[in-house]
C-alpha cells in the first residue's frame, strides 16, 4: 500500500506529539501575553479613531449649524436695513412733497394777495384818473362852449351838422 | 477562490506524481547520506531523488555545512522504559549509521531508529516496540519557531503597552499590526461574524505558526532548512486542533445537519448521513494534505531546479537553474503566506459553519 511505501505521507507519531504540545504552548503563551494585549490595544485604538471621527463629524455639523445661523442673522439684518432704508426714503419723499405743497400754497397765497393789492391800487388809480379826466372834460367843454356861443351862424351850422349825423345813424 | 483551489490541486497532483515516480529509485538506494559535493565529481549518476527526499524528510541531526551536523537528542521509549542519548552516537566518523548499544542495539535505517540483531540485520519484530519521540530536526526547528513567535509577539505586545494606543505603531509593530488586522478582517470576521473575537487567538496562532514555519523552510541553511510545514505529522496536528475546535463548538444545528439534514425527504436524510459524517473527517484531512502537499511540492521544485546543475554536470546549467530557482523561491514566499492564510481561513470557515445558527428551514414545504 502507498502509505506503507512512502515515508513522506506517513505521519510520524513523535513529531505529531511534539507539534501538538508546541501548538498548545504557543496558543496558551501567545494567547495570554500577546494576542490579548494586542487585540485589546488595537480595539481601543479603533474605538479611539471612531470616537475621534464621530466627534469631528459632530463639530462639523455644529459648525455648519453655526454658519447657517450666522447667515440667517445676516440675511435678517440685511432685510431690516433694506426696510429701514425704504422707510427713510418714503419719509424723505413725504417731507419733500409736504414742503413742496406748503411752498406752493404759500406762493399761491402771496400771489393772490399781491394780485388783490394791485387790483386795489389799480382801482384807486382808475378812480383818480376818472375824476381828473372828468374835471378836464368839463373844463374843456366850458371853454369850447364859451367860444361857440359867440357866433350864431356857426351855432346853427353845428346844430344842422348834429341833425345830419342823427339822420345818418 | 476557484483558481486558488485549482492551483493547489495542480501542485498536489504534481508533487504526488514526483513522489510516486521517485519511489522506485528511493527504494533502491541504501539510505546513506547524499551530498552534491560528494557525488558531482564521481563517475556515477547524481541521485537526485535521494538528494531531494533526504532534504524533505525529517532527521535526527541538523546538517549545518559540509560534514558538520548538529547532534540532537534522541528520546525513545521501548518496553524497557525511556532512553535519551545524543544522535551523534548513531552516526560514525563518515556519517554512516552505526549501532548504538542502549537497552537494545539501535541503528538508523533510512532515517528511522530500528533495533538490530547482533549480526547487524534489522529486527523488525523488536523494532515495533520503539516509540520515537526524539527532538528531530523538525522538532528543533519547531522549538526555534516557538521562541521566535513568543519573542516577536510579546515584544509587539509590550510595544503597545509602552507607546499606548493613541500613537501610530512603530518598527516591527507596524509590520505585524496590518497582518493581525488582515487575519481579523479577512479571515475571522467574514466567516465567524460577531463571535470572531473568541477564535482570534486560535486563528492568529495557527496563521503565524504556519507562516513563519513556511518562511523558515525556505531558508536554505542552518536556522531554516527544516521542512516542518511540509511534514504531514505537523499539518495533521494543526488540522486536529481545527477538528477539535469545530466539533467542540458545534451547535445543535451543526449536528442536526450532519445526522438528520432538515428539509429533505427521509430517504435522502438517511442517504446524506454517512456522507456528512465522512465530511466531518474529510475537512481536517483536506487541511492536512493541502498544506503538506503545497509546501513539500515547493521544496521539491526548488531542490529539483538546483539539482539540474548536478544532473548536467556543468556550471553553465546554473545560468538556467539559478534564475528558475529564484523565481520559484519567490513564488514559494507567496505560497508560504497563501497557505497560512488558506489554512486559517478554512479553519475559520469550518468553525463558522459549526457555530452558525440557522433560522429559516421551511421544513413544512415538501420537496418533490
Amino acid at each position: 500500500m502507498f502509505l506503507e511505501i512512502n515515508p513522506l505521507v506517513l505521519p510520524d507519531p513523535g513529531l505529531l506529539i511534539w507539534s501538538t504540545l508546541a501548538f498548545l504552548i504557543l496558543l496558551f503563551v501567545l494567547g495570554k501575553f500577546a494576542w490579548k494585549p494586542i487585540m485589546k490595544a488595537i480595539g481601543e485604538r479603533e474605538k479611539g479613531i471612531n470616537d475621534a471621527i464621530a466627534t469631528a463629524e459632530k463639530v462639523k455639523a455644529e459648525m455648519a449649524q453655526l454658519k447657517s445661523d450666522n447667515e440667517k442673522l445676516l440675511a435678517e439684518a440685511r432685510e431690516e436695513r433694506a426696510q429701514i432704508l425704504s422707510e427713510a426714503k418714503a419719509i424723505k419723499d413725504k417731507i419733500i412733497a409736504d414742503a413742496k405743497e406748503q411752498a406752493k400754497a404759500e406762493a399761491a397765497k402771496i400771489q393772490a394777495e399781491t394780485y388783490q393789492s394791485i387790483e386795489n391800487q389799480k382801482m384807486a388809480a382808475m378812480v383818480d384818473l376818472k375824476n381828473q379826466v372828468g374835471s378836464l372834460v368839463v373844463e374843456v367843454a366850458e371853454k369850447v362852449l364859451r367860444r361857440e356861443l359867440h357866433d350864431k351862424a356857426q351855432q346853427e351850422n353845428y346844430i344842422k351838422q348834429l341833425s345830419n349825423e342823427i339822420k345818418l345813424n | 477562490m476557484l483558481s486558488k483551489s485549482v492551483k493547489s490541486l495542480l501542485v498536489a497532483v504534481f508533487s504526488l506524481f514526483i513522489i510516486f515516480n521517485s519511489n522506485v529509485s528511493f527504494a533502491q538506494e541504501n539510505g546513506k547520506e547524499h551530498h552534491p559535493s560528494e557525488n558531482k565529481e564521481q563517475e556515477g549518476d547524481f541521485d537526485v531523488t535521494g538528494f531531494i527526499l533526504d532534504h524533505v524528510k525529517d532527521h535526527h541531526s541538523w546538517h549545518l555545512w559540509g560534514h558538520t551536523s548538529l547532534p540532537l537528542p534522541v528520546i525513545i521509549k521501548t518496553d524497557k522504559g525511556f532512553e535519551v542519548f545524543s544522535s551523534s552516537k548513531l552516526s560514525g566518523e563518515h556519517h554512516e549509521p552505526v549501532v548504538y548499544q542502549g537497552n537494545y542495539a539501535y541503528k538508523l535505517v533510512e532515517g528511522k531508529i530500528k533495533i538490530v540483531n547482533a549480526d547487524g540485520s534489522v529486527n523488525e519484530e523488536d523494532s515495533k516496540k520503539v516509540f520515537d519521540i526524539s527532538i528531530t530536526k523538525n522538532v528543533a526547528s519547531m522549538f526555534l519557531t516557538m521562541l521566535l513567535l513568543i519573542w516577536i509577539f510579546t515584544s509587539v505586545a509590550r510595544a503597545y503597552q509602552r507607546t499606548g494606543v493613541k500613537s501610530a505603531p512603530k518598527g516591527f509593530q507596524s509590520f505585524i499590526e496590518p497582518v493581525i488586522l488582515f487575519v481579523r478582517d479577512e479571515v475571522a470576521k467574514p466567516y465567524l461574524g460577531h463571535q470572531y473575537a473568541r477564535f482570534m487567538p486560535f486563528l492568529l496562532t495557527i496563521f503565524f505558526f504556519i507562516w513563519i514555519n513556511n518562511l523558515l523552510g525556505l531558508v536554505p541553511f542552518f536556522p531554516g532548512g527544516a521542512n516542518l510545514s511540509g511534514n504531514i505529522a505537523f499539518t495533521l496536528a494543526l488540522a486536529i486542533f481545527t477538528f477539535v475546535i469545530v466539533n467542540v463548538n458545534g451547535k445543535k444545528d451543526y449536528w442536526k445537519h450532519i445526522f438528520w439534514m432538515p428539509g429533505l425527504p427521509t430517504a435522502m436524510k438517511i442517504f446524506l448521513m454517512p456522507i456528512e459524517i465522512l465530511g466531518v473527517f474529510i475537512k481536517p484531512i483536506s487541511l492536512t494534505i493541502r498544506l503538506f502537499a503545497n509546501i513539500t511540492a515547493g521544496h521539491i521544485l526548488v531542490m529539483s531546479l538546483v539539482s539540474l546543475i548536478f544532473i548536467f554536470k556543468s556550471v553553465a546549467a546554473s545560468a538556467m537553474a539559478v534564475p528558475f530557482t529564484v523565481f520559484i523561491s519567490v513564488i514559494e514566499l507567496l505560497v508560504g503566506f497563501l497557505q497560512a492564510f488558506i489554512f486559517a481561513m478554512l479553519s475559520a470557515l469550518y468553525i463558522g459553519m459549526a457555530i452558525e445558527e440557522h433560522h429559516d428551514h421551511h421544513e413544512d414545504i415538501p420537496v418533490i
